[in-house]
């Protein structure tokens, strides 16, 4: 396949209608491309092109919990939705807490080629929420890691939590909480509210993650760090980060797709693929995380994709695994939650889904503009192709997606990650030809 | 009907054909031959993954009395911890031809998801799941109390405004909620009494008054009152401070008892924490109901394994 690409009349986030040559790993032009030779021909009539989307939080699975993804597969999810990179958290086994783990996660997902792979440190060894991992060490690795996160956990200690704010400050890093008091959600199960209490499951309440948060934006206030809050999921919650950024904390906020989307109601037939922590809240939640999308109070959208293997949620819900797989269906469910809904426009989703994600993680090459001398990632999504979601759109090792059989609108039909298509015609490219154009381009990089 | 799976959604028509066709049962149990050979060559499964010798032997001895096979699979513990899953132990009975499975679970939901998942055919009974339904014990509840008030008259009747206070631990009883929505269907009123602690946080949506005060309930002269067993596990979570002052302020002991017009039903589902919840001279009065309800359960069983079993199968419930 060539190394140069011209995508034939593609819409940009702002409107207007462009072609795009892709070449050299860079978006060599933007307007009207006469012909480029030797380039590849795409139609891109009708499709939106974005900066190649960014995802703050992925769990890849690998090392450890193969069965459930490798970052081949995670990273083929990501092509699948339109990621040109994601973050790796660090939940696996081992536990990302040392320069070693978080430097082979960043060469399986170079090897892969599929997209970039950006590993997030952990904050605590092990995750055990005890003593700090060799922060400054996986810094400093090859994997110049930045977003530190025990996700999964709460940093709940707040002498830890406010140790580790300060010491990330020495190289620009930033801690990712997830916001959840354990002594307050010990057991449980789903959000506590009336229908917890009909259902006789144990509730995870509100406060137990406003509760942390308020804490975490005064510490960060207090050592003058920044913070970023995982997965925000309560309507208290956007309160409290509203609040904050008035008065000038250094604070970011992610929500995910199934919180924009998603409610309880879903529980009351204890289908385990509903089953996600922070459990899926009210309606009057799913409104204000919009609200505070749209306005800004929350800056980006992640997914948290959580991919488990089948026998994972074939029980009852307390035997459940929590988590849902998010890649493959975030873009249509951000269109159906924000664009489709009139809250926001395309170059509000490129905001919060490329350019924003990028900068809170300080990755380079990615969530730049689509314009020329930007790196070449890209998306093209056809926002009107409507359809039942099915497995078909998974290309992920798991399927435990809450949206299938629910109709989504969206699709996206071609990725390109460094200028070499990961996706296309909506379907994902064989492994061996991504792995070799990425071969091609270290060789490239080493040699220039 | 298919599955007896919560008391939610029983009209409050399919509630008192249970409560008559139980009655039929309890008929059956006052002749000298007590068994019916409605159920001959069925075979129920009583599958438990909690120990309750009790609901487990009503159970059997009501199959029993059907002239169905039982068999008893005894599964302590999580399926988790057990190592096999709740779908392998389903797919197992079906490979056995259970045609009817009365499960009890640590999690909620578990009927719920045994009888919509697809892995087995039976007729699935829910005999108490985590803290959600025990549609059995509510509806032998319901009978006994319509018993108690009707007589041989029964058959047929409601439960239009009868007051009923129920008292204990209604966040984790799985008997307040079945009873609560079968009183309700019933046409009776319901007053919870609980400290606050053992409250669920939101129960707007309840068909119930909620009240802390035990004394101001009893004060209303209610026609029944259910005390809920303590859990032991309670004592430890911080839900009130010891079991002194839970029996002083929510038991129903001796000074209580008296105030109570000689009316009043008491009632407990057993097994009682005597002193705790219950003081003895409650519990053995002519006014408790105790024992009734463990001969009643054995009836209103019957009648739900024969509604479930015999003939064709319904719509879910």
């Amino acid at each position: 396949m060539s190394e140069s690409f011209l995508i034939r009349g593609a819409t940009l986030p702002t409107g207007e209608r462009a072609d795009i040559l892709l070449d050299g790993g860079r978006i060599a032009e933007v307007g009207t491309v006469a012909d480029a030779a030797g380039a590849t021909v795409v139609d891109a009539d009708g499709l939106v092109a974005l900066p190649g989307l960014v995802d703050l939080h992925t769990h890849l699975r690998e090392p450890g919990y193969e069965q459930s993804e490798t970052v081949l597969t995670g990273t083929q999810a990501a092509a699948a939705g339109g990621f040109t990179a994601v973050f790796a958290m660090a939940n696996t086994f081992p536990v990302a807490d040392t320069a070693g783990v978080v430097e082979q996660e960043l060469s399986l997902g170079e090897a892969a080629g599929y997209a970039t792979v950006q590993p997030i440190g952990a904050v605590t060894v092990g995750l055990k929420g005890e003593r700090l991992a060799e922060l400054g060490a996986m810094a400093a690795s090859r994997a110049h890691v930045r977003v530190f996160s025990d996700d999964g956990f709460c940093v709940f200690d707040p002498l830890l939590m406010r140790r580790a704010l300060e010491y990330v400050k020495a190289f620009d890093g930033v801690i990712a909480q997830h916001a959840q008091e354990p002594r307050l959600t010990q057991g449980a199960q789903m959000n506590e509210g009336a229908l917890s209490g009909e259902l006789g499951l144990a509730g995870w309440p509100a406060v137990a993650e406003e509760s942390i948060i308020a804490r975490d934006v005064l510490l960060a206030e207090h050592v003058g760090s920044r913070l970023h809050v995982c997965h925000v999921s309560t309507a208290g919650s956007v309160e409290v980060i509203r609040w904050a950024k008035a008065r000038g904390i250094d604070v970011t906020a992610e929500v995910t797709p199934h919180h924009l989307l998603l409610t309880e109601d879903l529980i009351a037939g204890y289908d385990p693929r509903y089953k996600v922590n922070p459990p899926l809240r009210r309606q009057e939640d799913v409104e204000a995380l919009r609200a505070a999308l749209a306005d800004g109070t929350i800056d980006i959208v992640a997914t948290d994709h959580a991919p488990h293997p089948v026998e994972a949620k074939e029980s009852e819900w307390d035997a459940a695994a929590n988590g849902m797989v998010g890649l493959e269906s975030a873009l249509s469910v951000v269109q159906q939650a924000m664009v489709d809904s009139g809250l926001m426009g395309w170059a509000d989703v490129a905001r919060v889904l490329s350019a924003t994600p990028a900068r809170i993680g300080r990755l380079s090459g990615h969530g730049e503009p689509v314009a020329a001398g930007s790196a070449a990632e890209l998306t093209l999504v056809d926002p009107s192709a409507t359809a039942p979601f099915g497995v078909d759109r998974l290309a992920g090792r798991s399927v435990n997606s809450p949206y299938l059989g629910r109709t989504l609108p969206g699709r996206v039909v071609a990725t390109f990650h460094r200028g070499v298509p990961t996706l296309l015609d909506g379907t994902v490219r064989p492994a061996d030809e991504v792995a070799a154009a990425s071969a091609r381009l270290a060789d490239g990089g080493a040699r220039g | 009907m298919r599955h007896l799976l919560s008391t939610r959604d029983l009209s409050r028509d399919e509630a008192i054909t249970l409560l008559d066709v139980a009655e039929d049962m309890a008929a059956v149990q006052e002749r000298e031959v007590k068994k019916l050979p409605t159920l001959r060559g069925r075979t129920v499964v009583n599958l438990f993954f909690e120990d309750s010798t009790r609901t487990r032997i009503s159970f059997e001895a009501a199959a029993k009395r059907l002239s169905a096979d039982v068999i008893n699979f005894s599964a302590k513990g999580s399926s988790v911890s057990k190592g096999e899953s709740l779908k392998d132990t389903a797919q197992t009975l079906q490979a056995m031809g259970a045609d009817g499975v009365v499960i009890r679970h640590p999690s909620s939901g578990a009927p719920f998801t045994l009888a919509t998942s697809g892995w087995i055919d039976a007729g699935v009974v829910n005999a108490g799941d985590g803290t959600h339904e025990h549609p059995t014990q509510a509806l032998l509840d319901a009978f006994t109390m319509r018993r108690r008030l009707h007589g041989g008259a029964s058959r047929g009747r409601d439960l239009d405004g009868v007051r009923v206070v129920v008292v204990g631990d209604i966040l984790h009883s799985r008997v307040a909620r079945s009873n609560v929505w079968l009183l309700e269907a019933l046409g009776a009123d319901v007053t919870l009494v609980a400290p606050p602690t053992l409250v669920p946080v939101d129960v707007s949506g309840w068909p119930a008054t909620i009240e802390y005060d035990l004394d101001r309930a009893l004060a209303d002269r209610p026609d029944v009152v259910m005390m809920l067993r303590i859990q032991a596990e309670r004592m430890h979570g911080a839900f009130f401070p010891n079991s002194r002052e839970y029996a002083r302020t929510w038991g129903l002991d001796d000074h209580r008892f008296a105030q109570l017009p000689e009316t009043t039903m008491v009632m407990h589902p057993g097994p009682m924490n005597r002193g705790l919840e219950i003081a003895a001279r409650a519990a053995d009065s002519t006014q408790s109901t105790v024992r009734e309800q463990v001969a009643n359960g054995v009836s209103v069983r019957m009648a739900a394994l024969y509604l479930l079993l015999s003939g064709e199968r319904g719509e879910t419930r």
